[in-house]
C-alpha cells in the first residue's frame, strides 16, 4: 500500500520526463544539441558582442547548416541499413 | 466596409496551426478508426472522450501559470520548442521527399493497429486495451496539438485564434473521418508536414531571436522572409538528396 502511493508520483513524474525526452530529443540528438549551440552563438552575438546583424544572418544559416547535416546523417545511416 | 488587415505573423500563425493540428489529428483518427472497428465504437469513444478531458485539464494547469512567465523567457524557451520540433518534421518530410525514407502510410498503421487489436483477448462492453489504446493516440497526437497552440498562441499574443485553427482543424479531419472511414491515406501527409515544418521552424527561428533580443527590422515580416529561406533550403536538400541517390543507384547498377 505504501509503495503503491509512493509510485504514483514517481510513475507520473517518469511518464512526464520520458515525453518531454521523446519529444525533443528523441532519435535526433543532434537537433537537440545543434539548437542549444545555435542558441549559444547568437547569446554571444547579440548579448555579449551586441552585434545586431550577425545575429540576424546567422541564426537562419546556423538553422539550415543544422537540418542538413542532420539529414545528411539520416542518409548515411540509412544506407548502412 | 469594414476594413481588415492580416498581418503576415498571423497569417503564418493561422496556417501553421491549421495544418499541424490537422496533421496530428489525421493520425489520431486513423487509430479510433481502428479501435473503433475491432474493439467497439463504445469502448474507442470512450478512450477519446478520456483523452480530451485530460487535455483540458492540462491546458487549466497549465495557461495560467504561462502568464507569470517574464515575455523573453517565454520567447526563448517556445522558440527552442518550436526550432527542434520543426527541424524534427522538415528532416523527416526532405527525407520521405528523396524516397530514402518509407512515406507515412495510415492504411498500413491502420492494418497494424487492427492486426494487434484482434490478435488479443475478445471483446467486452468497456475493453481496456481498446480503451488505453484509443486514449494513448488522442492524448499524446492531441497533446502536439496543445504545445503547439499554446507554443504559437502565447507568443503572438492570439492563443484564443490559434486555438480556433486548431479548433477547425479537428473538426474538418473529424468530418473527413466520418466521410473517408478508413481510407485517410488520401491526405497529403507528406507535403502537409513539409509545410508545417518550415512554418514551425520560421517561427522558432523568430521567437529565438526575440528572445535573445535579436532586433529584426520590418518586424514579423521576417516571419515570410524565414520562411522562403527554409523554402529554398528545403528544396536544394530534397534535390541533392535524390541527385545523390540517383548517381549511386546507377553506379551500383553498372
Amino acid at each position: 500500500m505504501m509503495r503503491l502511493r509512493r509510485s504514483l508520483p514517481f510513475r507520473v513524474a517518469k511518464g512526464f520526463a520520458i515525453f518531454w525526452w521523446d519529444f525533443l530529443v528523441g532519435d535526433t540528438p543532434e537537433l537537440f544539441v545543434a539548437a542549444l549551440a545555435i542558441v549559444g552563438i547568437i547569446a554571444l552575438c547579440r548579448v555579449v558582442w551586441r552585434i545586431n546583424v550577425l545575429a540576424l544572418v546567422a541564426l537562419p544559416v546556423l538553422c539550415v547548416l543544422a537540418l542538413a547535416l542532420s539529414v545528411r546523417r539520416a542518409q548515411r545511416q540509412l544506407r548502412k541499413e | 466596409m469594414m476594413a481588415v488587415s492580416v498581418s503576415s505573423g498571423t497569417f503564418v500563425l493561422v496556417l501553421a496551426v491549421f495544418l499541424a493540428s490537422g496533421v496530428e489529428m489525421v493520425e489520431a483518427l486513423t487509430i479510433v478508426l481502428a479501435v473503433g472497428h475491432t474493439r467497439g465504437w463504445r469502448t474507442s469513444l470512450y478512450g477519446v472522450a478520456s483523452a480530451l478531458g485530460a487535455l483540458v485539464v492540462l491546458v487549466a494547469l497549465v495557461g495560467p501559470a504561462l502568464v507569470r512567465v517574464p515575455l523573453s523567457t517565454l520567447h526563448l524557451v517556445i522558440g527552442f520548442v518550436l526550432l527542434i520540433f520543426g527541424m524534427q518534421w522538415l528532416r523527416k518530410s526532405i527525407l520521405r521527399s528523396s524516397n530514402l525514407k518509407a512515406k507515412h502510410d495510415e492504411d498500413e498503421i491502420y492494418r497494424a493497429t487492427v492486426a494487434e487489436l484482434a490478435s488479443s483477448e475478445p471483446r467486452r462492453r468497456l475493453d481496456r486495451i481498446g480503451f488505453v489504446v484509443s486514449f494513448k493516440g488522442v492524448f499524446l497526437e492531441g497533446l502536439e496539438v496543445v504545445i503547439i497552440v499554446i507554443t504559437l498562441g502565447s507568443s503572438a499574443h492570439r492563443i484564443g485564434l490559434a486555438a480556433l485553427a486548431a479548433g477547425a482543424a479537428v473538426l474538418l479531419v473529424t468530418a473527413l473521418g466520418v466521410v473517408v472511414a478508413k481510407q485517410l491515406n488520401r491526405v497529403p501527409e507528406n507535403a502537409l508536414k513539409m509545410s508545417v515544418g518550415i512554418m514551425l521552424m520560421s517561427y522558432g527561428t523568430y521567437w529565438t531571436g526575440e528572445g535573445l533580443h535579436v532586433r529584426w527590422p520590418g518586424g514579423d515580416v521576417w516571419l515570410l522572409i524565414l520562411v522562403g529561406i527554409y523554402l529554398f533550403a528545403t528544396w536544394f536538400l530534397v534535390a541533392s538528396l535524390r541527385r545523390g541517390e540517383e548517381a549511386l543507384a546507377a553506379s551500383s547498377s553498372r
